[in-house]
């Protein structure tokens, strides 16, 4: 029972790092989606006066994916009440030519202006227009929800931390009196930790197996694809292969370290 | 005859303020069975722990089966105590391990097969009357059976030299016959040197042994 008790609060304080790493991850994945999203139906328009060749604005930025030309019809229907076919023409022929800019991914104010500004030096192009306001609260609204689950798991680590040097007070403790009875009888001290370092594989590959278990659940769950659709976007929730080894892997390291650091700190007991 | 042990002008202190062993010179036969006593807080203990690597010498030379233990690496220190086993006052038993496991200790550590670890934890057992308890834990045993573990474990991988600190201090006659049974066995039969440091010589000892007295820091032999 005891030995059940020393086991669990290891394995709590790794799947409670675990979680927080992949949460971190979910929301990591959540706002590219939605950027990648934004980027779709999001577009800069170019006014210039004379026409512009899509391999030359692409040159501009690698951002740039591709540039549209927006036609004047909608504009001259709707001036075109009492003015005959020759004025529509000279005017057509007046009229700036607009343009629709794609881009790769959803952009940041800096990448935007510096986009502008690259644009802008091609001496035919009057105005580029960012849409700047709304997007800089889309962006920003984005880079806040990043900030605090940044925070959030940086915090469950803090603790976490601060749980697994305790585990490895009590692990010392426990673990010291054997090592030093083998000590004294010339066990080296691979032999002599070997039973730690068996405990902290088994306490790791536990805490993997649970979390592997809750989030293997948590992405077969339709309410989560549910609430991602509803705006309009599709995460991977859990990546079986890629996001198991990444935890996996921490939990191992964590562990591990801590079972070294056990086995530096100990002092033969005479 | 061989010399097990040599110590000149041995130094042995916890700190630099006070000296418990002062610049000692002795020598023990191999093969020998050697009796160190003294007061409490004599300096008896510490001198025992000398001679398992425990503690460092201060000043001087010692020398334990052919390794001068002044500077010893933990590579030759491990293995000069594969060949030497150790009886602790407080037994120093595993807890979470059960008599037949602590017993094979030190066959798991020289690298002994299941077997012949089995054959020889077996034939401990019958000697020290508890093969019903082999499969127990140290706190399920009293005082007297614990040391006896402690004892078959020592001698398991018949080491050459046997160091027992007050073995028989907190037991019953029993269990103290007992114990002195397995240490003269052991100098008798496998030819180990054993040294064991007491408050008092049993009086029954039909052995030949040596007297070894400290006081004062110095140590002499008690003709």
């Amino acid at each position: 029972m005891k030995s059940f008790r020393n086991h669990l609060s290891l394995v709590v304080a790794l799947l409670s790092i675990l979680f927080s790493l992949q949460t971190f991850i979910i929301v990591d994945r959540s706002i590219n989606a939605y950027k990648q999203n934004l980027a779709q139906n999001y577009s800069l328009v170019v006014v210039s006066q004379k026409n512009l060749k899509e391999k030359d604005i692409i040159k501009k930025s690698p951002l740039i994916v591709s540039l549209e030309s927006l036609s004047p019809d909608g504009v001259i229907k709707r001036l075109n009440a009492g003015i005959d076919k020759n004025s529509i023409s000279i005017l057509k022929l007046s009229l700036p030519k607009f343009y629709k800019l794609k881009l790769k991914t959803y952009p940041s104010p800096s990448e935007i202006d510096k986009i502008t500004k690259a644009l802008l030096k091609n001496s035919s192009i009057i105005k580029v227009e960012s849409f700047s306001k709304t997007h800089d609260t889309t962006y920003k609204l984005l880079l806040l929800f990043k900030t605090v689950i940044s925070v959030l798991a940086f915090s469950v680590g803090i603790v976490t931390i601060l749980l697994v040097s305790k585990e490895m007070k009590i692990w010392q403790l426990k673990h010291n009196e054997r090592m030093s009875i083998m000590g004294l009888f010339g066990a080296p001290t691979w032999l002599s930790s070997a039973v730690l370092f068996r405990l902290a594989i088994v306490d790791a590959l536990v805490a993997t197996v649970l979390a592997f278990l809750v989030f293997m659940y948590i992405s077969s769950t339709s309410w989560i694809s549910e609430q991602f659709s509803s705006i309009g976007i599709d995460v991977v929730v859990f990546d079986v292969l890629k996001d198991t080894s990444v935890m996996f892997g921490l939990a191992m390291a964590l562990s591990i370290l801590l079972a070294t650091l056990i086995v530096l700190s100990h002092k033969e007991e005479v | 005859m061989d010399k097990v042990i040599v110590a000149e002008n041995l130094s042995l202190s916890y700190s630099k303020d006070e000296t418990i062993i002062n610049k000692v010179n002795f020598s023990i036969d191999s093969g020998s069975f050697v009796f160190i006593t003294g007061a409490s807080g004599s300096g008896k203990s510490t001198l025992l722990k000398s001679l398992y690597g425990a503690l460092k010498p201060q000043e001087g030379s010692l020398i334990v089966a052919g390794v001068e233990l002044k500077g010893v690496n933990k590579s030759k220190l491990n293995l000069l105590r594969k060949h030497t086993g150790i009886v602790f006052q407080d037994y120093k038993l595993v807890k979470e391990w059960t008599v037949e496991k602590n017993i094979s200790l030190p066959l798991i550590i020289g690298g002994y097969d299941k077997t012949r670890t089995q054959e020889q934890v077996e034939k401990l057992l019958k000697h020290i009357r508890l093969k019903h308890q082999s499969g127990k834990y140290p706190k399920e045993l009293s005082g007297g059976e614990q040391q006896r573990v402690a004892m078959a474990r020592a001698l398991s991988h018949n080491p050459i030299l046997i160091l027992a600190d007050e073995p028989t201090g907190n037991l019953d006659d029993y269990s103290s016959d007992l114990i002195w049974n397995l240490l003269v066995g052991a100098n008798t039969d496998l030819d180990s040197t054993v040294i064991v440091v007491t408050h008092h010589i049993p009086e029954n000892m039909n052995i030949d042994y040596k007297h070894f007295h400290i006081e004062y820091g110095s140590i002499h032999e008690v003709v």
